[in-house]
């Protein structure tokens, strides 16, 4: 990883320089070494550039606002990263004209939450070896496997395969990621009964604070301004009153990205409150592939979304009684 | 000083909440927070900072303020009653108990905000010091000790004992309450955790963020500092920073039509959203930077000029651990303390 950062650094100053683009998204340094905070660079501020284990962050969205603004872009796409990208083109939500997109390889991005759910506290340094992560705490130091502190989404990856790029950086090693089957959980949670199903929900979303962070990090949320941001919408609202809008607000928000979602995995490593959103997602892609085939969200420019095409073979609307279950 | 083994610990639990309702960390799928206390609860003893903050018992994220039901052309007017419940909050760390002293200076303040002052009367908070401190620490910063918090009862955890001291008249009628389950303690050994807990916040890597730069006279200079663009460049505008927050207290007034009648409540807002402080003639802070600037501009400029210099910040790195793109107060302390290096 180390190496695919220097060449990432040395390619960044060189396009910078020979002007094909004017500056570069990527992942700043932070005050420790887990903390990184997606950036826009400049020459002069690249000595803060970073890529590491802890750069989880999709810079996708980001290029919204950067395709608004004079020149071109260099944006640093991981390999899960560039289906987002691909997805936002097909939206017209980016001009792929204003960036320059260099695909880097990834290894599985680490989740600084779970560290510290194993009771690991105080970190104040990770060095990796092997499939082992030493970590040093200001409590001494401590061990633990590698791929038990992955992200959820790096669980769960998607390949090394990259959908949309200028150019690739990759060091040419074999290696693999995750490899879990991401519909497990889905067909544990549709194996329970309604009622049981209910119950893991009601505990999961009661804990929702309504911060907008799986909303606002969401590639596919992309909308100028959400319709509860809209005090004239009539359905503006700050908070959660009661525990039907706590469940509501994230079953009509998978709703609107269903056939979209690229399961990026955003939502659940930004929740505050550990919310397992990404399930949702996962749950509707699992309905999307079992009624119109296999689907990608952002594979390719030319598929057109199961969702909004219609072909006579599709399921008819009775297929929701028919599999509803009883309660 | 009273003690009681930590074996001991849901007896102690059973006897308080024979009494009043008891709110203490719970783990609940995953996440720890405050919640009221049952017989089958995991309380959790070991959880450093809840993943939200003590303030929910206080002002919770939602409240019902009055009710409105229209007749015709009469309408009629129905007001909440205040919180009565008698409760007793366990577990509560220095930062948090810092955090209320910010609160009632907003809520006790004329005139005085009737839902928070109720709560806070009914409430008997219990404290408990730290013993194993995170990196993202740095109460010590804003002049708060982590081995000796506040409240009405403080409480050390040391060598398998839970180590109990009332402060206030409230926490001398509790401790009454549970003296028969308790013990005499010894204090020298409360001493020698208290010493190896300041320690360790002297080394955290935050302990030493400097404050001198944020002061009243600076407020022209802080707010118009370019700085601001960058620190909030990458900001995603959600709430997570403001609803973890112990000490953001800003709310919306909200009405609900039920087609019959008006349901008229109060909710958390927060600086970080679009339209916060909206008026009649639009949003004065239009665009992200300025309701990031905001948001630190107030809790280290804005709040201690009107408040006899109390920063509205604790130091409990909620923050600095929950932002989803790790941007926080420490970040924006040290960028904008830096100036006169340029």
């Amino acid at each position: 990883m180390q190496r695919v950062a220097e060449m990432m650094l040395e390619r960044a100053k060189a396009l910078l320089a020979d002007g094909t683009v004017n500056r570069v998204v990527g992942w700043e340094m932070g005050e420790f070494f887990y903390d990184l905070t997606p950036a826009v660079f400049t020459a002069d501020g690249l000595d803060k550039f970073v890529y590491n284990g802890f750069s989880g962050a999709n810079l996708s969205k980001y290029m919204i606002k950067e395709c608004a603004k004079d020149g071109k872009a260099l944006v640093f796409l991981k390999p899960c990263d560039t289906y987002s990208f691909n997805q936002l083109i097909n939206e017209h939500r980016v001009d792929r004209e204003k960036v320059y997109i260099i695909g880097v390889e990834c290894r599985g991005m680490i989740d600084i939450r779970k560290i510290r759910d194993m009771g690991i506290k105080g970190v104040t340094a990770i060095r990796e070896e092997g499939e082992e992560l030493i970590i040093d705490t200001i409590y001494g130091e401590k061990k633990c496997a590698r791929k038990d502190a992955l992200l959820e989404k790096c669980l769960c990856c998607k390949g090394q395969e990259f959908v949309v790029y200028d150019e690739l950086l990759t060091t040419g090693e074999a290696f693999t990621v995750g490899g879990n089957n991401r519909f497990a959980k889905v067909a544990e949670l549709e194996a329970m009964t309604p009622g049981e199903r209910f119950a893991f929900w009601r505990n999961e979303l009661s804990k929702c604070i309504r911060c907008n962070a799986c909303r606002n990090v969401c590639p596919a949320c992309s909308c100028l301004q959400c319709v509860f941001d809209n005090p004239k919408s009539g359905i503006a609202s700050k908070a959660n009153a009661d525990d039907f809008e706590e469940n509501m607000f994230h079953i009509i928000r998978a709703f609107h990205v269903a056939g979209r979602c690229t399961d990026c995995g955003e939502c659940s490593r930004v929740c505050p409150q550990g919310i397992p959103l990404h399930l949702l997602n996962r749950k509707f892609i699992k309905d999307v592939n079992e009624f119109y085939g296999e689907f990608q969200a952002g594979a390719d420019n030319t598929t057109k979304y199961p969702l909004t095409n219609f072909t006579k073979e599709d399921v008819e609307p009775s297929i929701v009684t028919n599999r509803g279950g009883e309660n | 000083m009273l003690k009681l083994s930590l074996n001991r610990v849901g007896d102690l639990f059973a006897k308080i909440a024979e009494a009043q309702a008891l709110y203490l960390p719970v783990e609940k799928a995953g996440q720890v927070d405050y919640d009221k206390w049952t017989a089958d609860a995991k309380v959790s003893m070991d959880h450093l900072n809840t993943a939200k903050s003590a303030k929910d018992l206080f002002f919770p994220q939602v409240e019902r303020m009055v009710d409105f039901k229209m007749e015709g052309k009469n309408i009629e007017i129905k007001p909440h009653a205040l919180s009565d419940e008698k409760f007793v909050l366990f577990g509560v760390r220095a930062c948090d108990m810092k955090s209320m002293e910010v609160l009632d200076k907003v809520f006790l303040a004329e005139p005085v905000d009737s839902f928070y002052a109720a709560r806070r009367m009914n409430g008997t908070v219990v404290t408990m010091a730290c013993s194993e401190p995170e990196e993202s620490c740095f109460c010590n910063v804003f002049g708060v000790d982590a081995a000796e918090p506040a409240g009405d009862v403080v409480t050390w955890k040391v060598d398998g004992e839970l180590y109990w001291k009332a402060l206030t008249e409230k926490g001398e009628a509790l401790t009454e309450q549970i003296k028969a389950l308790m013990e005499d303690g010894d204090e020298a050994k409360v001493e020698e955790s208290k010493a190896a807990v300041r320690e360790i916040m002297g080394k955290l890597p935050l302990a030493n963020l400097n404050l001198a730069p944020f002061q009243p006279e600076k407020l022209n200079e802080m707010f118009n500092s370019p700085k601001w663009a960058k620190l909030s460049e990458a900001c995603l505008g959600c709430g997570t920073c403001t609803f973890v927050c112990p000490t953001c207290q800003c709310y919306d007034i909200r009405d609900y039509d039920t087609g019959h009648g008006i349901q008229r409540f109060r909710c958390w807002d927060s600086c970080m959203y679009s339209d916060f402080t909206m008026m009649a003639h639009g949003t004065n802070r239009p665009d992200q930077m300025q309701r990031f600037r905001q948001r630190f501009m107030h809790k280290l400029i804005y709040f201690p000029s009107n408040n006899d210099g109390m920063y509205s910040c604790v130091g409990c790195g909620r923050c600095v651990s929950k932002c989803p793109i790790s941007m926080n107060i420490a970040k924006v302390i040290k960028a904008l303390g830096e100036d006169k290096d340029e």
